[in-house]
C-alpha cells in the first residue's frame, strides 16, 4: 500500500517532468512564432487552433512565451541549485569533517543567515548586483548555500566517526580522499532529496523575483513577469495569467512528487 | 535561562551579520542617497554638504558602528526620502504585516489540522485520495499566483472582496481584518497543504504504535484516541514545520502585499531598497530578524508544553 | 483536563477567523458629500519642502497646499495669487509685485513681505553652489518697498515671470521638510508612508470665490495599478489621473467619466550623443527612420497619443511645430542605407535603460526593440529602479539610450529647450551643436515675442534634423472621475488642482 503510493508519486512526478521537458524542448524545435515578435492584429487574440494559448497585449504568442519562460526558469533554478549545492558541499564537508573553531564560527554565521528569509536575502543581493538573469542566479544561489551546508555538515558529522572512516584513516588515506571518495557518496541519498526540494524552492523563488520585476529582462519572457503583466488584463484575458501559472505549478508539482517518492 | 541567552546571542549575530552585509553592500552600489535627496539639479557643492551632514563621507565601518550603537539606544535614524523618524514610519506598519502573518498562521492551522486528522482517519478512502491530490496541487501554487486566483474568484466572480480596497486598521478595524483575510488566505493555502501532508503522515505512523492499540482496547472511540492520545505526539513535527513556515510567511507577505496593494512592511522595504533609503531598509531587516526569533522561541516553548520530555537545558 | 487542551486550542483559534467573517459584512459607507479620495500612482517619498521637492508626483499634490506670488491657471496663463498685481518694466529688468492684503498661512499667521523675501531669497541663495531655482541666478537683488516686492535682474528676461510661481512659505516654519505650511486652498493634515496623504480645506483662504469645495481630501497611494479599476468601482477611490487605458475601459460608464488629454511631456528614445554609435548623426537618423510612432501608440495606449517630432509638445501652442513630425517617416530601406553609410551595414547592439516603474516607457521600449530588429539593430532593455535611473542615467550620464518623458518645469519654451545647450547641467544626452546654442541664446535674450518664437522654432528644427533623440509622442492622459464629482481641470503642467472639483448635484 505504502510503496504503491510512493511508486505512484514517482511515476506521476517523472511523467510530469518528462512532459514539461518535452514541452520545453519540442517547443524550441517546433517552428512556433518568435516569443518576442509583436503583432498589433493579434492583440489579446483568444486561444484558438492557431494560437493555442492566445496572444498577449503585444500580440505575442503566449505559447511561445510560456515555453521560453519555462526554459529560463528551469535554467535559473538549475544554476541556483548548482551554486547552492556546490558551495554547500564544500562548506558543509569542511566544517562537518574538521569541526573545531572554524566550524563553530562558520556555523553560527550560517545559522544566522539561515534564520533570515532567503527570498529577502536574494532581494538584497539583487539590489547590490542589479537586475538581470545571471544576477538572479547568483543571488538565489548564495541565498541557498546555508541550507545545503547545514544538511551536508550534518551528514559529515554523522559519518566522520564511523568505522569505515576510521579504517580509511588507518590505511593512510588523506583527508581529501576520505571526504570525496568515502563520505560524500554516503550523503548522496539525503542530498538528492534536498536538491529536489531546493529545485522546487528555486523555481518558486525565481518566479517571485521576476514577478517583482527583477530577473529576466523584457521583452524576453519569464513566467513570473508574465504573471505580473497579466494581472492588469486579468478579466480581459484570463488565459494570459492562467498558462504561465499552470507552467509553474506543473514544474513544482513534478519535482515535488518526485522528492516525495524518495522520502524514507 | 541559558536557552534564552543562547537564542538572544544567535539573534544578535543574525542582526549583525545581515546588517553589516547590507550596510556595506549599499555603500558599494551606485545610487547615492545625497543625489536622490537633492535631485537632479543639485550642484557638487550642495551634494557634498549634504554628504557631510549625513556623515556619508566617513568610512563605512565607522558609520556602521555609529548606526549599531544608535540602534541599541532605540534610535533608528531618519528616513532619507521621507525625512521622518524611521521608527514612526515603521511602527505604523508593523501591525499590518503582523496581522497578515498572524491571520495566515491561524488560517493555516484551522485548515490543516482538521484536514490532516480527517484524511489520516479515512486513509485510502475516496475523499482522502481527492483531498491529497488537491493538496499536492495547491502545494505547488506560488503565493502570488494564489493571490491572483483569489482576486479573480472573490473579487470578480463572487464580488465579496474589493481588490486594492485596503482600509487602514486605525480607521475601520473590521474592514481592515476583512480585507486582510484574502491575502492571508493566499499565503496560508500552500503552507497549510504542507502541514496537512505532514500531520497526516505522522498520524498514520502513530496508528501502528502499541499505545494506540492499548487505548482502543480500553474501549476509547477513534476520535477519543486521536484527540487524547495521538495528536499530542503526532503534532510535534508539525509544530516545527509551523515555526519554519512562519518565517516563510513573513517573507512571503512582501510579495503578497504587492499583489493586494497593502501598505505594510514589505512595500516599505521594496520602495526603500529602490530609493536607497537604507536607514529604513536596515530597520526593517532588524525587525524581521526579531520577528523570526520570537517565533522560534514561541515554537520551542509550545514544544516543551506539549512534550515535557524536551527540555531546553539539554540543547 | 489536559487532554482537551488541544481541541480547545483549535476552537479558540477559529474564533478570530469567524469574527472576521462576521464583521466584514457590516462595513459601513460614510457620507461622501464633503470628502474625496484621489488615487496617486506613487507615494510622496520626498521632502515636503516646496523649494526642495523634486519628484513630479509630490509636486502635483503640493500644488494644492502652496502658492507663489502668482500661479498658473489651467489655460497656461499666470494669475495673481499671494501678490495682488504685478508689473514688468519695459526693459524686462525689474519685476514689481504688490502684496495682497490679508493672505493667511495655514498656521493662522498673515503673510508679510518679509516672508515673501525670505522665500525668494532662499531659492536664489548661491552659497551652496547654484540656486534652488536655476533661473534665479539672474537675480541681482530683491527689495521691499512699502507694499511692494521688487526684483532686479542682471539680464533682461521676458520669461522670468514663469519662475515666480515659487511657493511663499513662512519664515517661522522650522520643519518645512515634514510639515508643509503654505497659503493654498488646502492645508496639510497627515501622511502615512506608502498609504496616504491627507489634506483638508483651508477656511481662511483669501479668495472666497476660488476656495475649495470639498472639505477633506485623501490622496491614496495605489498599491497595485493592475486592479485599480475594481478599486474605483468599489468606491474606494473617486478620482484617478493617468489611469492606464486598459483599466479605464473596465469602468462602468454610468458611474465614471473618463476624460482624455495629453500628459504634456516629450516621450522619446533619448540617445547619448557623446557615445558611439550615437555620436554619428546617420545612426541617429537611421533609428528615427526605423520607428513608427503610430504603432507604438497602438500598443502602449490603444492608439491614443500625439505624435511629436522635436522637444516640444502641442500644449505650448505657438511654439509647437507639427510639421516636424514628418522629418522622418518610417522607411526601413532608408534606415538600412544610413546604417551602411555610417559603417554599420550589419547593424549593432545597444542598451535601452528604462525606469521599471513607468509601464508606458517599458512598453514603448519593447515595441522599439521589435522595430529596430527589422533594420538589424539589437536593442537590449535594461530595467532599473527610478532612483538608479536618476543617478546613473540622468546625473552621471552613464547610458547609451533611455526611454523617458521629459516635462516642462515651468510654462516657458526654454524649460524644454535649454537642456540641449552644450553647457547645460541638465543636458543628460550630451548634445552639442554650436548652431543650436546660438539660436537658443538669441531666443532667450530677444524681447520681441515674434523674434523669440522664431528662434525657439529654429532650435526645435535643429533638434529634429540632427535627430538628437528619437522623438515619439506626447502620451495620452486619461482621468477617471466618479460621477459624484465634477469640475476636473487639465493643466499644461504636472498638477492636480483639487480645489476646482466639486460634488455633482
Amino acid at each position: 500500500m505504502k510503496t504503491n503510493k510512493k511508486n505512484f508519486n514517482f511515476i506521476l512526478g517523472i511523467g510530469i517532468i518528462i512532459f514539461m521537458v518535452l514541452f520545453v524542448f519540442l517547443g524550441r524545435i517546433l517552428p512556433l512564432r518568435d516569443a518576442n515578435a509583436i503583432d498589433a492584429t493579434l492583440k489579446f487574440a483568444p486561444p484558438s487552433l492557431k494560437h493555442p494559448f492566445g496572444c498577449d497585449n503585444f500580440g505575442r504568442e503566449i505559447l511561445s512565451r510560456v515555453i521560453q519562460g519555462s526554459f529560463s526558469t528551469f535554467c535559473i533554478a538549475l544554476g541556483t541549485v548548482f551554486i547552492g549545492t556546490f558551495f554547500g558541499i564544500i562548506i558543509g564537508a569542511l566544517t562537518g569533517y574538521f569541526g573545531g573553531l572554524v566550524d563553530e564560527i562558520l556555523m553560527r554565521i550560517n545559522d544566522a543567515i539561515f534564520a533570515f528569509p532567503s527570498i529577502l536575502l536574494a532581494l538584497l543581493f539583487i539590489s547590490l548586483l542589479g537586475p538581470g538573469t545571471y544576477q538572479v542566479v547568483i543571488a538565489l544561489g548564495i541565498a541557498f548555500i546555508p541550507s545545503f551546508a547545514r544538511i551536508v555538515r550534518g551528514e559529515f558529522l554523522k559519518n566522520r566517526n564511523m568505522d569505515y572512516v576510521k579504517c580509511a584513516k588507518l590505511l593512510g588515506a588523506s583527508d581529501l580522499r576520505i571526504m570525496v571518495i568515502h563520505i560524500l557518496p554516503n550523503t548522496l541519498k539525503v542530498l538528492l532529496n534536498s536538491v529536489l526540494i531546493g529545485f522546487n524552492n528555486a523555481v518558486l523563488a525565481e518566479a517571485s523575483m521576476s514577478f517583482l520585476g527583477i530577473g529576466v529582462q523584457p521583452p524576453d519572457p519569464s513566467l513570473g513577469r508574465m504573471l505580473s503583466e497579466a494581472q492588469g488584463f486579468l478579466f480581459k484575458a484570463p488565459n494570459y495569467a492562467l498558462f504561465p501559472g499552470l507552467a509553474i505549478i506543473l514544474m513544482v508539482l513534478g519535482f515535488g512528487l518526485l522528492s516525495d517518492s524518495f522520502e524514507k | 535561562m541559558r536557552y534564552a541567552l543562547k537564542k538572544i546571542v544567535t539573534m544578535m549575530i543574525t542582526v549583525i551579520v545581515v546588517t553589516l552585509f547590507v550596510y556595506i553592500a549599499f555603500n558599494l552600489i551606485s545610487g547615492d542617497p545625497a543625489i536622490s535627496m537633492l535631485g537632479t539639479n543639485a550642484t557638487p557643492e550642495r551634494l557634498n554638504a549634504l554628504r557631510e551632514e549625513l556623515h556619508l563621507n566617513d568610512p563605512v565601518i565607522v558609520r556602521y558602528f555609529r548606526w549599531l550603537i544608535a540602534l541599541f539606544k532605540g534610535d533608528m535614524g531618519v528616513s532619507y526620502s521621507y525625512r521622518i523618524d524611521v521608527s514612526t514610519m515603521i511602527f505604523d506598519k508593523i501591525p499590518v504585516t503582523a496581522t497578515m502573518a498572524a491571520m495566515s498562521f491561524i488560517l493555516m492551522i484551522v485548515i490543516s489540522i482538521p484536514l490532516g486528522i480527517h484524511t489520516s482517519k479515512y486513509q485510502g478512502g475516496v475523499l482522502d485520495r481527492i483531498i491529497m491530490i488537491l493538496n499536492q496541487i495547491i502545494m505547488s501554487i506560488p503565493p502570488f499566483f494564489s493571490g491572483i486566483l483569489i482576486t479573480l474568484i472573490f473579487g470578480r466572480i463572487l464580488k465579496i472582496f474589493t481588490p486594492g480596497g485596503y482600509v487602514s486598521y486605525s480607521n475601520d478595524f473590521g474592514g481592515f481584518l476583512w480585507y486582510m483575510f484574502f491575502p492571508s488566505l493566499a499565503i496560508a493555502l500552500p503552507k497549510a497543504t504542507m502541514a496537512v501532508k505532514l500531520l497526516r503522515g505522522s498520524l498514520i505512523s502513530e496508528y501502528n504504535m502499541d499505545y494506540v492499540r492499548t487505548a482502543y482496547s480500553k474501549g476509547n472511540t477513534t476520535n477519543g484516541v486521536i484527540y487524547n492520545h495521538m495528536l499530542k505526539n503526532a503534532i510535534l513535527p508539525v509544530i516545527t514545520f509551523l515555526g519554519m513556515a512562519l518565517t516563510d510567511i513573513i517573507a512571503g507577505s512582501i510579495i503578497v502585499e504587492q499583489v493586494f496593494g497593502i501598505p505594510g512592511l514589505g512595500r516599505i522595504l521594496l520602495t526603500s531598497i529602490s530609493n536607497r533609503d537604507y536607514p529604513v531598509v536596515m530597520a526593517i531587516i532588524v525587525i524581521i530578524s526579531f520577528m523570526v526569533l520570537v517565533v522560534n522561541m514561541l515554537v520551542d516553548i509550545i514544544y516543551s508544553l506539549i512534550d515535557p520530555r524536551i527540555s531546553f537545558e539539554d540543547k | 483536563m489536559k487532554k482537551t487542551t488541544l481541541r480547545g486550542l483549535l476552537l479558540l483559534l477559529m474564533i478570530p477567523v469567524l469574527a472576521v467573517a462576521l464583521c466584514g459584512c457590516s462595513g459601513d459607507k460614510k457620507g461622501k458629500g464633503s470628502s474625496i479620495v484621489v488615487g496617486i500612482p506613487q507615494d510622496l517619498e520626498d521632502s515636503l519642502d516646496p523649494h526642495k521637492v523634486e519628484a513630479a508626483g509630490t509636486k502635483e499634490v503640493l500644488f494644492n497646499i502652496f502658492e507663489g506670488l502668482i500661479k498658473p491657471d489651467s489655460n497656461g496663463d499666470f494669475i495673481p495669487a499671494v501678490a495682488q498685481s504685478y508689473e514688468v518694466s519695459d526693459d524686462a529688468l525689474t519685476y514689481t509685485f504688490t502684496l495682497r492684503d490679508g493672505v493667511k498661512f495655514h498656521d493662522g499667521s498673515t503673510v508679510t513681505l518679509q516672508d515673501v523675501k525670505y522665500s525668494i531669497d532662499r531659492c536664489a541663495d548661491t552659497s551652496g553652489g547654484s540656486p534652488l531655482v536655476a533661473a534665479y541666478s539672474n537675480i541681482k537683488d530683491t527689495q521691499i518697498d512699502g507694499n511692494n516686492f521688487i526684483i532686479h535682474l542682471n539680464e533682461p528676461d521676458t520669461e522670468f515671470l514663469a519662475y515666480m510661481t515659487t511657493a511663499i512659505i513662512p519664515e517661522s516654519n522650522k520643519n518645512p521638510d515634514t510639515n508643509p505650511v503654505g497659503t493654498g486652498p488646502y492645508m496639510f493634515v497627515s501622511r502615512s508612508p506608502q498609504e496616504n496623504f491627507i489634506v483638508k480645506k483651508f477656511d481662511d483662504y483669501y479668495d472666497k470665490d476660488h476656495a475649495a469645495h470639498i472639505e477633506n481630501v485623501t490622496f491614496k497611494v495605489i498599491g497595485n495599478m493592475d486592479t485599480v479599476a475594481m478599486e474605483l468601482q468599489s468606491g474606494a477611490i473617486d478620482l484617478l489621473a493617468r489611469i492606464p487605458s486598459t483599466q479605464a475601459e473596465l469602468l462602468d460608464k454610468n458611474e465614471f467619466t473618463i476624460l482624455e488629454e495629453t500628459m504634456n511631456l516629450v516621450q522619446a528614445l533619448y540617445l547619448n550623443n557623446a557615445e558611439a554609435p550615437f555620436d554619428n548623426v546617420k545612426v541617429r537618423q537611421a533609428l528615427c527612420y526605423a520607428i513608427d510612432p503610430a504603432e507604438i501608440m497602438l500598443f502602449v495606449s490603444d492608439g491614443k497619443g500625439t505624435e511629436i517630432g522635436s522637444s516640444m509638445f502641442p500644449a505650448f501652442g505657438k511654439y509647437y511645430m507639427e510639421e516636424l513630425n514628418d522629418t522622418y517617416n518610417q522607411d526601413l530601406d532608408k534606415a538600412k542605407q544610413l546604417l551602411s553609410e555610417a559603417g554599420y551595414p550589419d547593424g549593432f547592439s545597444f542598451d535601452i535603460t528604462v525606469a521599471s516603474n513607468y509601464t508606458q516607457h517599458v512598453d514603448t521600449a519593447q515595441v522599439l526593440s521589435d522595430e529596430f530588429a527589422k533594420i538589424g539593430v539589437t536593442a537590449n532593455i535594461k530595467l532599473v529602479e527610478w532612483d538608479s535611473w536618476l543617478s546613473d542615467v540622468y546625473n552621471d550620464r552613464k547610458f547609451q539610450s533611455t526611454v523617458v518623458g521629459v516635462d516642462a518645469s515651468s510654462l516657458t519654451a526654454s524649460a524644454l529647450l535649454q537642456r540641449f545647450t552644450s553647457d547645460s547641467s541638465k543636458n543628460f544626452i550630451n548634445y552639442s551643436n554650436p548652431a543650436y546654442d546660438e539660436a537658443f541664446a538669441k531666443a532667450k535674450t530677444a524681447t520681441d515675442e515674434d523674434e523669440k518664437t522664431k528662434y525657439y522654432k529654429e532650435c526645435e528644427r535643429i533638434l529634429s534634423e540632427d535627430a538628437a533623440n528619437v522623438y515619439i509622442q506626447d502620451l495620452p492622459e486619461f482621468v477617471a472621475i466618479s460621477n459624484k464629482f465634477t469640475g476636473y481641470e487639465f493643466y499644461p503642467l504636472y498638477v492636480q488642482d483639487i480645489a476646482k472639483i466639486r460634488p455633482a448635484d
